[in-house]
């Protein structure tokens, strides 16, 4: 039987006669949050928020609530909201619909935000390949406008607001938060190291800045309708409100389903949600939470102990798919791209894709990133090119060990846990690959170089 | 250099939005961009003079994001994406065709200035596996078949 989704966020997203015009939307009650959290007292919003309990959508995970709680409102200086629509962690298409179908939402989140905190000037760093987005959201923040939803004194309230759309350029290191302020502030996006430069505190322009996802920033208006407490019953304790995962790979119906937090396991998940795996084809592995989280291999088992102590012990169908779980086995939720692989993958070709992406994306700031994630690279590369080597998983595994934790930011793990996990994982493929080469050249046959994923 | 008109209303309109001029540095790369097809070294003197910065103000950020480009593409500028989820979904074999039926190897500009082809990184829509884009528009689930029929229409023009 198939579950039935809960669409919070996505409530209007693909509804038959929905359009992302204003006038559909506050046909369907849009604005009137706004409406609402301009007569709130700003401190109010932020309790509810805090209240809610609800984490960052972007990939950390961090409680939304308790970053704001970091903003330095004593400072003096202007506070800026920054909307990270950078989405560019690979597996996740989330925002993109929000963006192209239910702008406004967006919008009308951002708004009760940059009043919560305070801001007068937001920002959508927008990601550049979004061209069709871009132009929607520029053409939705005009129809704000006109209102008096957006802009100068805001429905008489006395509160002003500008949003600026501002367009990224193909690099995935801008969905780093201070990388994005870098990127911002007119420079190459390098991030800046925590401490100092925690953005609550010294963020855009060094004044105090809040950057939430897309997906969190939308929350904030549903937590102001149904308020914070009723918001923190959706889901479960810790891992509050709804998410949207993001199927891709070898499922019958990859795409965006949204349910509330551990409302479902991952065999759920793909079998009765996206339609199972494609006809005769077994679960190899799931990358869970976009394409830095670690692998799971389908036939581990997962025993520990949860946060509040229950001790659990699951096959991969088993897990529930919400933060903490995901945490428990090993992983991540992240941004909340769940990437299926059957049989069919050869795992060295599917790590050799995932360290190209790496190699590609490194900033060049950190040595040990700049130059370790592209010999990892050259690794799995020759790997594939017919001449790998019994000793190259440890190899790999030893250049991810002197990346990770040894880099400004978390882009030094995020390029080494795919390492890591698929050599823990999978160590037993990397080595039969090189045997098997070995014994091709042995027996004097050219290299097998055929791939199909790199 | 010779901008349009539109272009330098644009840029002329947007820079005070900003609270520091320099946060315009990567919107006028875009516009100026979009304007020539590339940025050219006199670009780049032009945007930095704009914004009172260096040119190696402007030549850094140029050589550090990827869609900026120092030279023009052809007429038609394929970009598919690679990465593990398209890639799941047969990217490759679908860039191997349109190498084939567009006459050109990916990372290159065929002989004759029409078509570049190139592979990029994720474009956020794994949904919907294998993702191309031609210009600004995003083509998806583009198996064999499907590229077969875009190269087709690149190659007469009917795209």
């Amino acid at each position: 039987m198939a579950l039935e989704e809960q669409r919070l966020i996505f409530k209007h997203i693909d509804a038959p006669g929905y359009t992302r015009d204003i006038d559909c939307y506050l046909k369907h009650g849009g604005y009137e949050q706004l409406k609402k959290a301009v007569t709130m007292k700003p401190e109010d919003i932020c309790a509810e928020v805090t209240a809610s309990g609800v984490r960052g959508r972007g990939g950390a995970g961090f409680p939304a609530g308790v970053k704001w709680k970091f903003l330095d409102r004593k400072s003096g200086k202007p506070i800026y909201l920054i909307c990270n629509a950078d989405e560019s962690e690979p597996g996740t298409f989330k925002d993109r619909q929000i963006i192209h179908k239910d702008p406004h939402q967006l919008i009308e989140g951002m708004l009760c935000s940059a009043f919560a905190i305070q801001a007068k000037l937001a920002f959508i760093y927008i990601r550049g390949e979004f061209f069709e987005g871009y132009r929607i959201l520029e053409e939705a923040i005009e129809e704000a406008r006109a209102k008096n939803l957006l802009g100068d004194n805001i429905l008489g309230s006395g509160y002003s607001c500008d949003i600026i759309v501002h367009r990224g350029a193909g690099a995935y290191i801008c969905g780093e938060e201070t990388g994005l302020i870098e990127s911002l502030e007119g420079n190459r996006a390098n991030p800046r190291i925590k401490p100092p430069y925690f953005p609550a505190a010294l963020g855009l322009y060094q004044c105090p800045t809040i950057v939430n996802n897309v997906e969190t920033l939308c929350d904030v208006k549903h937590i102001i309708e149904l308020g914070g407490e009723a918001f923190s019953k959706i889901g479960t304790p810790g891992n509050t409100g709804t998410r949207i995962w993001c199927v891709s790979g070898h499922v019958q119906k990859p795409g965006y389903y949204e349910f509330p937090c551990a409302a479902l396991t991952l065999g759920q998940l793909i079998n009765d949600v996206c339609g199972g795996l494609k006809p005769g084809r077994k679960l190899k592995a799931v990358i869970p939470g976009g394409s830095s989280s670690k692998i799971l291999r389908a036939d581990e088992r997962f025993k520990g102990k949860l946060k509040d102590g229950t001790e659990f012990d699951w096959g991969i169908e088993d897990i529930p798919m919400d933060f903490d779980s995901l945490a428990a086995v090993g992983s991540m939720s992240g941004s909340g791209g769940v990437i299926i692989m059957d049989d069919s993958t050869d795992m060295v070709e599917a790590l050799a894709n995932i360290n190209y992406f790496y190699a590609h994306e490194s900033c060049g700031q950190c040595t040990p990133c700049r130059e370790g994630v592209p010999w990892m690279r050259k690794v799995t590369a020759r790997m594939c090119a017919g001449e790998a080597r019994e000793e190259d998983a440890d190899l790999l595994n030893g250049i991810a060990d002197q990346i990770a934790g040894r880099t400004i930011c978390a882009f030094g793990e995020a390029a080494a846990w795919p390492v890591q996990s698929f050599i823990a994982k999978f160590k037993d493929e990397f080595v039969e690959k090189a045997k098997e080469q070995a014994s091709r050249r042995k027996e004097g046959k050219p290299a097998a170089t055929e791939t199909t994923l790199i | 250099m010779e901008l349009k008109p539109e272009t330098i209303e644009k840029i002329d309109r947007l820079i005070p939005r900003y609270p520091v001029m320099r946060s315009a540095a990567l919107p006028l790369c875009h516009l100026v961009q979009e304007d020539q097809g590339y940025l050219s070294d006199e670009a780049i003197e032009w945007i930095a003079a704009r914004l009172e910065l260096e040119p190696i103000n402007i030549a850094e950020i140029v050589t550090f994001y990827p869609m900026l480009r120092r030279e023009p593409t052809g007429e038609y500028h394929v970009r598919v994406c690679r990465t593990l989820p398209c890639a799941l979904g047969g990217a490759y074999q679908t860039c191997r065709r349109l190498e084939e039926e567009l006459n050109v190897k990916v990372g290159h500009t065929s002989e004759d200035g029409k078509v570049t082809l190139e592979f990029v990184e994720c474009h956020a829509d794994c949904g919907k596996a294998p993702v191309v884009m031609v210009g600004e528009r995003e083509y998806t689930d583009v198996g064999l078949e499907a590229a077969s029929e875009l190269a087709a229409k690149i190659k007469n023009g009917s795209l």
